[in-house]
């Protein structure tokens, strides 16, 4: 299936958890922000949290900025 | 003598003038001077930097993971002791800031959040209108909001009202290093506003700093001026002793201006 993540379409194995897909991006699951089809996913929630196509994925984190 | 000054205090990394700090949101804090994270030719100077400046507060921005190449966490760079204060960079109405600023808080660093609001590109004047809508909403939601804006007093009394914990009128347009060209607005809102007011881009040169803390101004916050330098360290010193001294020249009173020359020698007893 394909999930919009930071509105580029990607292949995402179908019920993939939302941690499994940090960790196979290689990103800190402690440092990035989730929010999925609007609504923010608390990290507590990241294992319990599968994707399903055409959810609308964005993930965020801190930047050096002014 | 009498003097608010503690001469004892020959540590040159402690606090020169004591018990002055600054309280925002009923947290002290030491530093008057905060800096911004951005635009460093290498992230790992900053905890440097941070060290040299002494600053407590530190801003940084929210974006989009580059999926295609996972860099480090800035936070990495950032000692844990720090506020962090996430600003709303690339909002350009009240609701995207909003979006940004739980977004940041849902990161689990503190509930501070700097408001900022743009729509013009060239300039990057914030628009207070949509700030003040943002920090209204903000400020219910129990964030720590510090809200960027262009020195007007009646919007910064509205957002006073509003319950934000300081206002950052900008002295010069971001990044533009151009020092305090609104420097007749931000003196009225330090005899107006009650509540802190700091001091938020253009600052370019250490004595920027310094003028801002001479007409009492509760801190500065500045990014460019020491990221862009060729010595950061070295910059964020020179940024710490000036707004230290500027605090200083303000909590001592400065003397009275004359139009003509006041003699600072006796004006009897002359040789003739």
């Amino acid at each position: 299936m394909r999930v919009m993540i930071n509105g580029k379409s990607e292949p995402v194995d179908d019920g993939l958890p939302l941690d499994d897909l940090l960790r196979s991006r290689k990103l800190d699951p402690a440092c990035v922000v989730a929010e999925l089809n609007g609504a923010i996913i608390g990290k507590e929630a990241y294992a319990s949290t599968r994707l399903s196509a055409g959810d609308r994925l964005e993930l965020v984190h801190f930047v050096g900025g002014g | 003598m009498n003097s608010f000054i503690s001469w004892g205090a020959v540590d040159p990394m402690a606090p020169i003038v004591p018990n002055d700090d600054l309280i925002i949101a009923g947290q002290r804090i030491r530093s008057r001077l905060i800096t911004g994270s951005g635009k460093y030719r290498d992230d790992r100077i900053i905890r440097d930097v941070l060290e040299a400046a002494q600053c407590d507060v530190i801003t940084v921005a929210l974006r989009r993971v580059d999926l295609d190449r996972p860099d480090d966490s800035i936070l990495n760079h950032i000692p844990k002791d720090k506020i962090l204060l996430p600003n709303t960079s690339g909002a350009r109405t009240a609701d995207e800031a909003v979006r940004i600023a739980r977004l940041s808080k849902a990161a689990g660093c503190g509930n501070w959040i700097k408001i900022e609001v743009i729509n013009d590109t060239r300039y990057l004047l914030p628009d207070n209108q949509e700030t003040l809508r943002a920090a209204e909403i903000l400020v219910k939601e129990g964030f720590v909001v510090l809200p960027y804006i262009s020195p007007e007093l009646a919007c910064a009394r509205r957002l006073a009202g509003a319950g934000v914990a300081a206002v950052m009128p900008l002295g010069a347009p971001i990044g533009s290093n151009r020092g305090l060209r609104t420097l007749e607005l931000l003196e009225i809102l330090v005899e107006e506003i009650d509540i802190p007011v700091i001091v938020d881009a253009g600052i370019g040169r250490p004595s920027d700093a310094a003028l801002a803390m001479e007409i009492g101004v509760d801190a500065v916050l500045l990014n460019t001026a020491i990221a862009t330098s060729p010595d950061p360290v070295a910059m964020a010193t020179a940024f710490r002793l000036a707004v230290q001294a500027g605090r200083m020249a303000y909590l001592a009173g400065l003397g009275p201006q004359s139009k003509t020359a006041q003699a600072s020698s006796p004006l009897t007893g002359f040789l003739t």
